[in-house]
């Protein structure tokens, strides 16, 4: 792999940019694999990246059924925190977060983590006691957060409209090292990384069956056959509760499109990410001066990755009211992503009922921030073969037991 | 020179000036001018620099397309960014601005990125700004920052309301153009509910400016007839300046209309946005045309050759003297004609074709028109503005073959339809191959709930791409409409328009076809983003070659026209790069909304006090007179103290508290929820919805009922009155009443639907008053009316009656430990009663009180509070409410949940009272600790606090929690953690604080 950097880029200019190899390469599938990854979004490929960084699985196939990154890694608003409230969640989460601030350099790609601080605004008094307990949470979880007073949210904030009149902000839950990062990035960063090791990603390749014996995966049937391997990781975010069919159990997943929308790019106005539960809507700016805007779920089940339109308009009403000074700007584009719920909006990392195969999904609304820290514990589950701390409480028959890890206590919006 | 011509423009007004500014620069121009065309009527070339190069940016298009032409409109709180110059109607007194340079539009120190271009090529970022690591978001980031953006962001509060409607009909038809005419004709006749929306001021689309006839007539003659054959139809609603903005799942449009765009200030609303339902779409959105790739495509000047023929012809505005036409088709011609006969030069058409033969390639020729077939642009000169064009053999590499001086330059790679609508909702694409372009597929469209085709595409917008095609293809397809709208009738009048002999079109990607990869990098795809050819390819060599990735990886059709002008071209360029067909290669997915929407119109009038319902009681406006301080609960807003004099929230709330358990305390508790529950099944029902018992409940008794989600969590609680043998009244929390109405109909209607129940939700029609302390019962008597005496009416009895002249339901319950009744009368009447109750209590030291004053006489009786002691993941045992539970119950929603290990484990954290040991108040959400760290390093946690506050009653902190062990820990002193470090030592409590034997309340 050829690394990158300015001088490279210099080299490259003088003979206009003509010797770049390919950032990965696009093989014809292999008869057989150590570890084949379904699903090459950021959460399937960080598996892969760090089975072969951390474990030294190599001989791995990444399959995916469209173009890599496009599924909702491509489509996130690529908001970035650690403040959760539960424990597994804040360890799993504060994980990613972490391994954001160094991914650049680790995957010699820049990702643009951009930890340019998240605001979670507190609008109603309940909402205050809410985030005073997960500031009380996190200081024990070691994740850094401060509940701050209406005056700094301003100052962090200037074009936030903190008076009201119907929700005056009380006060938000801050964590200054939250931020966003370039979601295409992440996943084209890991796929060259994936690629570098020798790893097979092949893209337009579905998944359309798998193969066992004995209750043990055998290998998956593709649109370009069958291709066989050791263990198998099913990392398919919305498409989890079809690929948990062909294994043979259910999942206590469900499909439904969530929402987002840019405005026209505008010079500088906002550095931080601000979120807003009480009115339902978040935004930032991203680099390249677009309001990032994120919506709601839809009420019902589908995969049409579009969306009502009222969604929309809730979220414009609150945002708009939130931050006056955007009524002027205009919507650019809305687009819509099948995120996979689970009961409790925590994510599955666990063993199933059938052997050797591992299911990593249920991140929903909000797993693009977790992509490093859910490859770091999906790769050592499927390593071993059984969880480490960051991924035991994630297994799936939690749901049986009753044993949930509730995060929508915490978190009103989908983000 | 960009000027004005002494004569002609069709839409212009001459007897109107219209004086404006640019940059402060004075311009004038007409009536009917569209910004674009009076900027370039005063030799205005250079508009505006580009995102990536800052290089200098010309108008480019004469329409929605307009990728360079973006200027900050209007100032203070009508400042607008990013407004498209072409779609912008002049009005007297317009100021506007260019953007995106610095420190001005001629002298951008910006462009050193265009020095510097060779390297920055497509996603250069992602190779560099990695080292150090600190750099990214202290250096590099910032510097991208302030040059990307386009215009500045308002600082200034909205001038204007934005307006939104509803609209109904069964025919919708998108686009004013002859096609959309003629199927507004044929519908309206047909009988039908008609919409038909332009997106511009004007009718008739291109036709008019083409020089085209229909039935005989001039297209002009005939769309103005037709408007008013439409007008005088009833069932027809016409409605220009609206564009229709998406399509969405069944038949449902969002269209947004310019009202006062052009008009500011005169107190119209800026937008108003439609919401439409339609029984079937007709999109008749016309076509819109291609750029040509050659080097130096990019330079003020350059313009597509059916736009320039709109300045010339719409305007009377010239681009220039000399104009050179580079094409592939015919239709670039009748731009030449139209220069020529407006007086102007054009030295050479360009024809990329070997061979012309159409009719108006010879029109041309027999105008003495030069043109040079097989030959294309080998390169543009010129910075700010064109100079000259050097001529080449379109075969070749490049060699100039001539070089012609100019000011402008028109070209024409083809025509694509407008398929955005169409595709919106899943409607799929064609290529065609003739016209190289992609078309509505029409075996696959977008399908309503029915799965039947909603979405009709008509005209050019269909890839009929002569008028006469587009008038018979118009027809076909309403009737095609109409049949599946049930009127299968032969249209009774179809106009018709004349043909003009077209030859083929012969697609051309690059110009010349051997061009390498010097001119390459200087040929635009994306003006506005700065994607060259070369990136495009480089996208493919590094492998990003799915559309999707060489659209990211290049930010190519991301700018604010998404692509209209540049995405067939870059498809076909990484087609190539691919060795692959351009269907093939398909297209990145068409989102809504078609031209940008601004926000305000999206958000309409949901703002300041009305951007949600606002609920208000009864007794809200008695409220504000006394001063109170609100908090919002869901959509309510509910007192939450009432300050007096100068006190501070916590001296009132304390007040208030000490008076209610001294005196007498009256509690404004209309938003209480209130569901009435009837029907033969109706006990049934809410045995399933109560962990308790409430069918057994004997008619005027009350009973504490708690609700459970299926997973067993408590949801809600609230005490539950039985009124007659069929009909029990549940009163809900305040912020619960809807969601708890919804979730008896989920199961009324979804799994019950056999049972016979039927719910009401009655909050708003009651306004309830709770009449707390120990005077309680005295201000009653002295209202007079009904015996309200320990005997007559117990505690947890309800009875109907009077007092003082109100008819009045009494509940015998309370929520603070006190001598309580809370009273519902009628709505109306709940002001004046409110009133009376203050009056007559006067002089027994009545005060009004609010939430917070509720909240803390519950918490000092150790009542739970939905919200504070569950989020969703309790059970009642949790909270000691396992007496709310029956035993006997064979089921009950969250009942099988309950029984899950982890829920019935005794491990779970239970409700306690805690007691600080320095008297002082636990932070609110403080976590309780325990020793060591878990696995993940986190700090070990044995439970948490819910509930704390200061104790005006017993004038120290009290605290409600959950913790390990529960009451069993009485007497254990704990550890709660603190944000400032330091732990508060807490004592395991009792968590009834207040006169734990109910003697006050009961007496
Ligand atoms: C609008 C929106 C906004 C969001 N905002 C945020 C945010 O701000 N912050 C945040 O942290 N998270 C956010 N999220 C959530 C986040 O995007 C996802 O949780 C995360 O990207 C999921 O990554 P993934 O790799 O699990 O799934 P995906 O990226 O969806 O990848 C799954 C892949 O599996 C492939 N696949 C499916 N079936 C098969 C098969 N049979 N064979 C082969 N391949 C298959 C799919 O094509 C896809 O590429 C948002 C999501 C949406 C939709």
């Amino acid at each position: 792999m050829k690394r990158y950097s300015v001088f490279a880029i210099a080299k490259e200019a003088l003979n206009y940019h003509m010797g770049w190899e390919k950032a990965w390469a696009s093989p014809e599938p292999k008869k057989q694999y150590d570890a084949i990854i379904v699903g090459a979004g950021g959460h399937g490929l960080a598996t892969a990246y760090y089975l072969g960084k951390n474990h030294g699985i190599t001989n791995v196939a990444i399959i995916e059924k469209g173009w890599l990154g496009g599924g909702n890694t491509g489509r996130n608003t690529t908001i970035i925190r650690s403040n959760y409230l539960q424990d597994p969640s804040a360890a799993i989460y504060e994980k990613a977060r972490s391994l954001y601030e160094t991914m650049s350099q680790d995957l010699n790609y820049n990702v643009m983590f951009s930890p340019r601080g998240v605001m979670m605004l507190a609008q109603t008094h309940h909402e205050v006691r809410g985030y005073m307990r997960t500031a009380h949470a996190n200081a024990l979880q070691g994740v850094t957060t401060e509940f701050i007073s209406p005056a700094r949210v301003k100052e962090l904030c200037p074009i936030l409209n903190i008076d009201g009149p119907r929700y005056p902000v009380l006060g938000a839950l801050w964590q200054a090292r939250g931020g966003t990062g370039r979601h295409d990035a992440v996943a084209w960063g890991y796929a060259r990384a994936c690629s570098a090791m020798g790893m097979d990603i092949i893209q337009q390749c579905e998944v359309t069956g798998v193969r066992s014996e004995g209750g043990v995966v055998k290998g998956v049937e593709t649109t370009k056959g069958f291709i066989g391997c050791t263990k198998l990781g099913v990392v398919v975010a919305g498409h989890s509760g079809q690929l948990a069919e062909m294994a043979g159990f259910r999942l206590p997943i469900e499909a439904v499109a969530l929402q987002a929308l840019v405005s026209e790019p505008v010079k500088p106005c906002m550095d931080v990410v601000v979120m807003a539960n009480t009115v339902h809507g978040y935004m930032s700016q991203s680099d390249k001066g677009e309001m990032v805007i994120g919506g709601g779920t839809d009420g019902f089940n589908n995969y049409t990755q579009r969306g009502s339109f009222h969604h929309i308009e809730e979220t414009l009403r609150a945002l708009v009211e939130t931050f006056p000074m955007i009524s002027r700007l205009k919507m650019l584009r809305q687009w819509g992503g099948i995120v996979d719920m689970t009961g409790d909006r925590s994510p599955i990392i666990s063993k199933t009922p059938l052997g050797n195969c591992f299911f990593n999904c249920g991140w929903g609304t909000g797993g693009f921030k977790a992509i490093p820290g859910s490859g770091w514990a999906m790769a050592e589950l499927m390593a071993k073969g059984e969880p480490g701390a960051l991924a035991e409480a994630f297994n799936m028959w939690r749901f049986k037991e009753g044993q949930f890890i509730d995060e929508s206590v915490a978190a009103g919006v989908a983000h | 020179m960009s000027t004005r011509l002494s004569k002609g423009g069709r839409l212009i007004d001459r007897s109107k000036v219209q004086n404006f500014t640019f940059n402060g620069t004075a311009m004038r121009g007409y009536q009917g001018d569209t910004l674009a065309a009076a900027l370039l009527a005063n030799d205005q070339m250079l508009v505006g620099r580009s995102f990536k190069y800052h290089r200098p940016r010309g108008i480019v298009g004469s329409g929605p397309e307009e990728p360079n032409a973006l200027v900050n409109l209007g100032r203070a709180g009508r400042s607008e960014p990013n407004q498209r110059a072409t779609t912008t109607e002049l009005f007297d007194g317009l100021e506007c601005a260019s953007q995106n340079h610095w420190p001005s539009l001629n002298y951008d120190v910006g462009v050193i990125n265009n020095t510097l271009a060779r390297f920055l090529p497509g996603g250069f970022y992602y190779k560099t700004f990695m080292y150090p690591r600190a750099a990214w978001k202290h250096l590099f980031e910032p510097i991208i920052r302030a040059s990307a953006g386009l215009g500045k962001p308002p600082q200034e509060p909205d001038a204007d309301r934005y307006e939104q409607a509803y609209a109904f009909c069964d025919v919708l038809i998108i686009g004013g153009g002859i096609a959309g005419l003629q199927a507004a004709l044929i519908a309206g006749t047909a009988g039908l509910r008609v919409i038909l929306l332009e997106q511009n001021a004007h009718w008739g689309g291109r036709a008019p400016v083409d020089g085209d006839v229909v039935d005989g007539m001039p297209a002009a003659e005939w769309v103005a007839k037709a408007l008013q054959d439409l007008d005088k139809m009833t069932n027809v609603t016409l409605r220009n300046r609206c564009t229709g903005a998406g399509v969405y799942d069944h038949g449902y449009v969002l269209a947004d209309e310019k009202v006062a765009d052009h008009t500011p200030g005169d107190g119209r609303p800026k937008h108003r946005l439609w919401r439409i339902r339609a029984g079937q779409i007709l999109t008749a959105t016309g076509a819109i045309e291609r750029p040509l790739s050659f080097a130096g495509n990019d330079i003020p000047g350059v313009m597509l050759a059916a736009s320039t023929r709109d300045f010339v012809v719409n305007f009377a505005v010239s681009p220039g003297d000399r104009t050179v036409i580079v094409t592939n088709n015919d239709d670039a011609y009748r731009t030449a004609i139209a220069l020529h006969e407006a007086g102007l030069s054009v030295p050479c058409i360009v024809d990329a074709r070997s061979t012309v033969t159409g009719d108006l390639p010879l029109r041309a020729k027999a105008l003495g028109l030069r043109i040079a077939t097989g030959m294309g642009i080998a390169k543009v000169s010129g910075g700010k503005r064109v100079t000259k064009v050097a001529l080449c053999m379109q075969a070749g590499e490049g060699a100039v073959i001539e070089e012609i001086a100019c000011e402008a330059v028109a070209m024409s790679g083809g025509w694509s339809p407008v398929v955005h609508l169409w595709s919106h909702c899943g409607g799929k694409l064609t290529w065609d191959t003739t016209h190289a372009h992609f078309r509505p597929d029409a075996t696959r469209p977008p399908t309503g709930a029915d799965g039947a085709a909603m979405v009709v595409a008509l005209g050019a917008a269909n890839g009929a791409m002569t008028a006469a095609d587009a008038m018979v293809d118009a027809a076909n397809g309403t009737q095609l409409a109409l049949k599946a709208l049930g009127f299968d009738a032969k249209p009774k009048i179809v106009s018709s328009a004349a043909p003009v002999q077209e030859a083929e079109m012969e697609p051309v990607w690059i110009m010349p076809y051997g061009a390498g990869v010097k001119l390459k990098s200087k040929m635009w795809l994306d003006y506005q983003n700065d994607v060259k050819v070369s990136d495009v390819q480089l996208a493919a060599r590094e492998g990003y070659s799915s559309v999707e990735h060489t659209k990211r990886y290049t930010t190519l059709g991301m700018a604010t026209d998404q692509g209209k002008l540049s995405n067939i071209n870059g498809l076909a360029i990484l087609a190539d790069a691919r060795n692959a067909e351009i269907p093939q290669v398909g297209t990145t997915t068409f989102r809504p909304p078609y031209t940008p929407v601004t926000l305000g119109a999206l958000a309409g009038e949901s703002r300041g006090e009305i951007f949600q319902p606002l609920r208000m009681t009864p007794m809200h406006a008695w409220h504000q007179t006394q001063g109170a301080y609100f908090e919002p609960v869901g959509l309510w807003r509910r007192p939450y103290t009432f300050p007096r004099g100068g006190e501070t929230h916590a001296q009132s709330v304390a007040r208030e508290v000490n008076n209610t358990r001294n005196a007498l305390g009256l509690l404004d508790a209309s938003t209480l929820g209130k569901i009435i529950v009837k029907g033969p099944d109706a006990g049934r029902f809410l045995d399933m919805l109560y962990t308790g018992v409430m069918s057994s409940l004997p008619i005027g008794k009350c009973r504490y009922g708690l609700m459970c989600s299926e997973q067993g969590f408590l949801s809600d609680d609230g005490v539950v009155a039985r009124i007659d043998d069929e009909t029990w009244l549940c009163h809900t929390t305040s912020g619960g009443a809807d969601r708890i109405h919804a979730w008896m109909e989920d199961w009324l209607q979804c799994e019950w639907w056999d049972w016979q129940v039927y719910t009401a939700n009655i909050t708003e029609q009651l306004a309830q008053v709770a009449v707390v302390g120990p005077n309680a019962r005295k201000l009653l008597e002295k209202m007079g009316g009904m015996d309200v005496s320990k005997e007559t009416l117990p505690f947890m009895q309800w009875a109907d009656g009077t007092l003082g002249g109100f008819a009045v339901r009494v509940y015998r319950i309370s929520f603070s430990g006190e001598l309580s009744y809370e009273i519902a009368v009628a709505a109306s009447e709940g002001a004046a009663f409110w009133a009376a109750l203050h009056a007559a209590g006067a002089e027994l030291g009545a005060m009004p009180y609010g939430t917070e004053a509720l909240h803390i006489m519950r918490a000092e009786k150790g009542f739970i509070m939905i919200g504070d002691e569950t989020d969703g993941t309790i059970i009642p045992q949790d909270l000691n409410l396992g007496w709310a539970i029956s035993k006997k119950k064979a089921d009950f929603l969250g009942k099988r949940g309950q029984e899950r290990t982890y829920l019935a484990s005794e491990d779970r954290w239970k409700l306690a009272g805690f007691e600080t040991l320095d008297g002082s108040v636990i932070p609110d959400g403080s976590y309780i600790l325990a020793p060591g760290l878990n696995a993940n390093g986190q700090g070990n946690t044995q439970g948490r606090v819910t509930s704390t506050y200061f104790s005006p009653t017993l004038g120290r902190g009290i605290a409600m929690g959950l913790i390990k062990g529960g009451l069993a820990r009485m007497g254990d002193v704990v550890d709660f953690n603190t944000l400032s470090g330091a732990p508060i030592k807490a004592k395991v409590v009792d968590p009834v604080f207040y006169d734990k034997d109910g003697e006050k309340q009961n007496v």
